[in-house]
């Protein structure tokens, strides 16, 4: 039975591995300034993952085959280097190769959140509330106007909570349900909370950022490629957390300022 | 001076009648067992809820037969509502980890193995230990009457993140009484689990047997020591997290739940409170609660790998070490799960360097395994071959867990079936295969009968390819973009990995009824077995020098003498292959390095 | 793993002393009206209340840090005076260490023959007892007086770490109240029952209640 375990191992790991080898599920195409980066930590992760998982599998695999129900006059034997030469490969081996990805693995992460945003970054207001998400853009005058909770009224429309009448900087303010970007062009994201916890997940901008009640986060990121994206609610949030998403979409200068104007016209 | 017959005559008197011996007792022993029969009762309700959860998923729009029944207002017609499926999710996640995964390897197992391994008639405080069962057992009541009330349990998960934990119904539904009833339930448990700690420390340090030094105790017994270790900082950190929790729902409070929030078009009455601190506190704990729940495995795996590859692990000392680093650790690396959470960026390569740090004694264990294996003379049983499919699947749910562990890929992996995949491997599966190995281990001891060896190992080849094909699938699912904690998946770019889900669904079905042939296996030898003989596996350690089952005060009022370390296999001139710890034999050869 | 070459092995009991009995050593007991004591060795027991303190102590240090981050998450923090009962109180406490100390040395005394008679052990006891009590019930008048100043638990998040403090503390305290209840009737019994090694770990704990109260007493003068 040890050699049926041994090989039942083997198929169990080949097969594991097959669809990461074949390359069944790749990330979407990357729209981001930073996703090389990512990818590339992905991919050697993988490759450094796959190795370790095949080996250390096909290698239990092995010694279970070899050594199982020996019959009972053959000697205990020793792995050779003891216990001292598997200790000194897991420190200096694999504690090199982990410390090492991961520090140079902070190079990714540094690109997102070390840097502030540029000074002509494009400021977009998302809130999050349940179950939507809600963008705004300043308007005409760069700035956004005051938030007073206790106006907000989803049924009036009025998701952020906007005095229109009597705060001038409310006035110009643009509210959608989707977000639509300049291509190549920086955006600077201010992200609050309307209610509980959510998240911001745009798997081809390669981000995601939680939405935390009670701060006020942000996420700046430049889009390289026109198109349509699904921005999904990955923070539990209640009943309707599977169904929060709201769209990213990428397009020209000029047709960003056309949807600008349009969704002007109906505040 | 030691006053040897005064210690005799205060010989202990064996407990009567029925409630002092099977219900209230105060024998470590029948506590182990009551720990296990609690964790036994939670694992097949949370793998109900786990079948009632992939069922759903896979077809969401399916009438479950009888769940209308049980659940009248969760599942009108037996279609599950979106927020039953959240509430149903929650209590899954929170009966397994703690109720099963908390309970069984470390007060199942250790309270009944520990005071043997040490050469001790019990723990050094038993009423304190009964006390502690019962507690859980309060706490267990108390979490399942969540189902009973009329929203129903909570829906904001094992993990219950304020503010959508702390304000109260209109979050969503179960989020009133349910949720205070979950933590509740969860603060009781913190009780009973620091009274448990309690026990196991000073049983290691105090109540060794003559001869017993602290690097002759079995690898179990470190285990369980520096589990209980771990234990009592977490344990007590995650209570007041659920106190203040409870404050905020009953009283009015505002520790979680900061100004300005609008549910429902109203304005929320709390104001100023933190987000986050409940994510820092519950992750304090959360963090070291999943080496709590292995690292009674590891111990368990080693000890009953040893006995059955008939000789000691390379490095006995490499196993502890790499145990206690690992317990070290697990306190600065709880920030892993809030990477993208608003925390300082800075504060990300903080708790990831010794994320990834982790990974070194981690992997120093699995090397001493697969080191040992090496020139053994493996038997093959059930025991075995759990515990083999121990180190296969620590070594896969390992693997995962140094993705998850740089900030740059949670960002694609956070909160994706990745996450889910990974811990359900090292939690789920791992942990699990411990628990079997030590069940098939310790059974001819605990009830003086084998169990079936022919049931246990259809057992073991359902399980562990099953649980293979549910989790392994888990990963891809989450690299090509599938979210956690949906009740559906309505995005366009999941329609292609449906099949991959309904697989899935499939494979667990079959593990879970699988299950049940262990669960029969369990009954059946208990009553009907095979007569055990004393030393079936022939162990060294002290737990073999006693009858099955042992007498009520385990040693018959003599207590042992150690003479040997723990594992002494493969020794020229011994009758056997091995020697006990309590032989008298001296042992003439002079073996390898350490 | 390596095998060393024995004689034929005698048990180091030295190195390795015999497990204290389990049953309760360290009694103090009377027989015929003479009091003995046999030796006393339950580090068991003082391992477990050391363990306990562990426990105790991570749980405040909980309570503190989510005290820190609530105090600096918001500007709705708002100071005010503790009530001055809490001072008295802290005396009250202090003392009740100290005549615990003097009950535990003659208790001590008693077990060694050297003082033959009962009662002033019990009665540094009572003392004890009493301003344990009289601890509590000030706590309580302190309660009182936030609330005729309009301070409540949920008032603002000053007043609720307030109130869950001391009443934390409290709760604890009353806990350590319940161990000399203990060690007071084992005591007091026809043929006392009492063990050195409970009276140490009553002690211990109620030591470190007091050194907790005085931690907790810092720490809300400096912030609240």
């Amino acid at each position: 039975m040890g050699k049926v375990f041994a090989a039942t191992l083997i198929v169990i790991a080949l097969a594991s591995a097959m669809p990461i080898i074949l390359h069944t599920w790749e990330p979407p195409a990357d729209i981001s300034t930073h996703g090389r980066l990512i990818d590339e930590q992905m991919s050697e992760t993988m490759a450094e993952a796959g190795v370790a998982f095949l080996a250390a599998q096909l290698i239990l695999a092995w010694l279970v085959w070899r050594f199982s129900n020996r019959p009972k006059n053959e000697k205990i034997q020793h792995f050779p280097g003891g216990a001292r030469g598997l200790v000194a490969a897991a420190v200096i081996v694999v504690g090199i190769e982990v410390m090492a990805l991961g520090i140079f693995g902070a190079k990714a992460w540094a690109a997102i959140y070390f840097t502030p945003p540029s000074a002509n970054a494009l400021p977009i207001q998302a809130q999050a509330g349940q179950f939507a998400f809600y963008f705004r853009y300043p308007g005409a005058d760069g700035k956004f106007g005051p938030i007073h909770p206790e106006m907000v009224n989803e049924g009036n429309l009025n998701f952020f909570g906007l005095d229109t009448t009597h705060d001038a900087d409310s006035k110009d303010d643009i509210v959608t349900a989707e977000l639509a970007v300049p291509v190549n062009r920086e955006i600077h994201l201010l992200m609050h909370s309307k209610d509980v916890g959510h998240s911001f997940f745009i798997r081809e901008l390669r981000i995601q950022q939680d939405f935390v009640p009670g701060l006020d986060l942000a996420v700046h990121f430049t889009a390289t490629k026109p198109g349509k994206y699904e921005i999904l609610c990955t923070q539990l949030c209640g009943l309707g957390h599977y169904n929060m998403k709201a769209y990213l979409k990428v397009m020209s200068q000029s047709d960003f300022d056309n949807w600008l104007k349009q969704k002007a016209a109906l505040q | 001076m030691h006053d040897k017959s005064a210690h005799a005559a205060r010989h202990r008197v064996p407990p009567t009648g029925f409630i002092r011996k099977y219900i209230f007792s105060t024998d470590h022993k029948v506590i182990g067992e009551q720990y296990y029969g609690l964790a036994l009762a939670a694992v097949f309700i949370g793998m109900v809820l786990s079948w009632i959860m992939r069922i759903h998923l896979a077809w969401p729009a399916a009438a479950i037969p009888g769940m209308q029944l049980l659940f009248k207002n969760g599942a009108p017609g037996g279609v599950l509502t979106p927020e039953y499926y959240l509430q149903l999710m929650t209590m899954h996640g929170t009966i397994m980890v703690f109720f099963v995964l908390t309970t069984a390897p470390l007060a199942g197992f250790g309270n009944y193995f520990l005071p043997i391994q040490v050469g001790a008639e019990d723990m050094p405080f038993p009423r304190l230990n009964m006390l502690s069962f019962w507690v859980t057992f309060g706490a267990f009541l108390v979490a399942i009457a969540a189902f009973f009330v009329p929203q129903g349990p909570p829906l904001s998960g094992w993990t219950a993140y304020a503010p959508l934990s702390a304000l109260g119904e209109v979050a969503g539904p179960g989020q009133g009484t349910g949720q205070v009833l979950w933590a509740v339930s969860i603060a009781i448990f913190c009780v009973g689990q620091l009274l448990g700690t309690l026990n196991f420390i000073s049983a290691t340090l105090d109540m060794r047997c003559q001869g017993m030094g602290l690097m002759r105790l079995p690898l179990t017994v470190w285990a369980w020591f520096i589990t209980a270790c771990i234990s009592l900082t977490a344990f007590a950190v995650l209570m007041p997290a659920c106190i203040l929790l409870v404050l905020d729902h009953v009283a009015g409070t505002s520790f979680f739940v900061p100004s300005n929030l609008v549910v429902n078009d109203q304005l929320q009455p709390h104001a100023g409170g933190s987000t986050l601190l409940w994510q820092h506190l519950f992750w304090f704990f959360g963090h070291p609660e999943v080496y709590i729940a292995i690292v009674p495995a590891m111990g368990i795996v080693s000890h009953v790998l040893i006995t059955n590859m008939r000789r000691p692990l390379l490095s006995h000392k490499a196993i502890i070490y790499s145990m206690v680093a690992i317990a070290f650790l697990s306190y600065m690396v709880y920030g892993h799960h809030m990477f993208v959470s608003g925390m300082n960026p800075y504060s990300s390569i903080a708790f990831s360097l010794p994320t990834l740090a982790i990974t070194i004694p981690s992997t120093i264990m699995v090397l001493i395994w697969i080191g040992s294996l090496y020139g053994s003379k493996l038997r093959i049983n059930t025991a075995s071959l759990f515990a083999l499919g121990f180190i296969s699947m620590f070594v896969s749910g390992g693997i995962t867990g140094f993705f998850l562990a740089q900030p740059s890929l949670d960002i694609m992996l956070h909160a994706t079936y990745f996450v889910v995949g990974h811990f359900h491997l090292v939690m789920a599966v791992a942990a699990l295969f411990g628990i079997f190995a030590g069940t098939y281990f310790w059974f001819p001891k605990v009830t003086g009968r084998m169990m079936n060896e022919t049931l246990g190992k259809v057992h073991f080849w359902f399980t562990f390819v099953g649980a293979y094909c549910i989790f392994m699938p888990f990963h891809y699912l989450g690299m090509a973009g599938n979210v956690r904690r949906y009740q559906a998946f309505v995005d366009d770019f999941m329609a292609p990995l449906m099949p991959v889900h309904k697989f899935i669904t499939i494979a667990a079905l079959i593990t879970g009824a699988a299950q049940l042939i262990f669960l029969y296996n369990l009954i059946h030898s208990r009553f009907w077995g095979e007569l055990a003989p004393q030393n079936p596996w022939e162990g060294t350690s002290l737990e073999w020098s006693i009858p099955s089952p042992p007498p009520f005060d385990n040693f018959a009022g003599k207590l042992p003498v150690v003479y040997h370390d723990p594992y002494q296999y493969d020794i020229e001139g011994a009758t056997n292959d091995y020697v006990m710890q309590d032989s008298p034999a001296s042992i003439n050869s002079v073996r390898g390095e350490k | 793993m390596t095998t060393t070459v024995h004689e034929r092995q005698q048990p180091d009991s030295a190195r390795y002393p015999a497990q204290a009995d389990f049953g309760g050593h360290g009694n103090v007991t009377s027989e015929s009206g003479s009091w003995r004591a046999v030796e006393d060795r339950s580090p068991a027991s003082r391992t477990g209340i050391w363990v306990g303190l562990a426990a105790i102590t991570m749980t405040f240090a909980a309570f503190t840090s989510a005290m820190v981050v609530r105090q600096g998450s918001s500007t709705d923090w708002r100071h005010f005076a503790l009530p001055s009962v809490l001072y008295l109180n802290t005396a009250i406490l202090l003392t009740s260490s100290v005549t615990l100390e003097l009950a535990r040395q003659r208790v001590r005394w008693l077990a060694r023959g050297l003082q033959p008679r009962c009662a002033i052990p019990l009665l540094w006891l009572y003392v004890t007892l009493g301003l344990g009590w009289l601890f509590v019930v000030g706590q309580y008048a302190a309660w009182l007086k936030l609330r005729s100043e309009g301070l409540y638990l949920a008032t603002s998040p000053s007043s609720s770490f307030f109130y869950l403090f001391t009443a934390i503390h409290a709760i604890h305290v009353l806990g350590g109240l319940a161990g000399l209840m203990v060690v007071v009737w084992r005591f007091s019994r026809p043929v006392p029952t009492l063990r050195l090694s409970t009276v140490s770990t009553v002690s211990y704990y109620w030591h470190f209640m007091d050194l907790l109260w005085v931690y907790l007493l810092f720490l809300l003068w400096t912030r609240i």
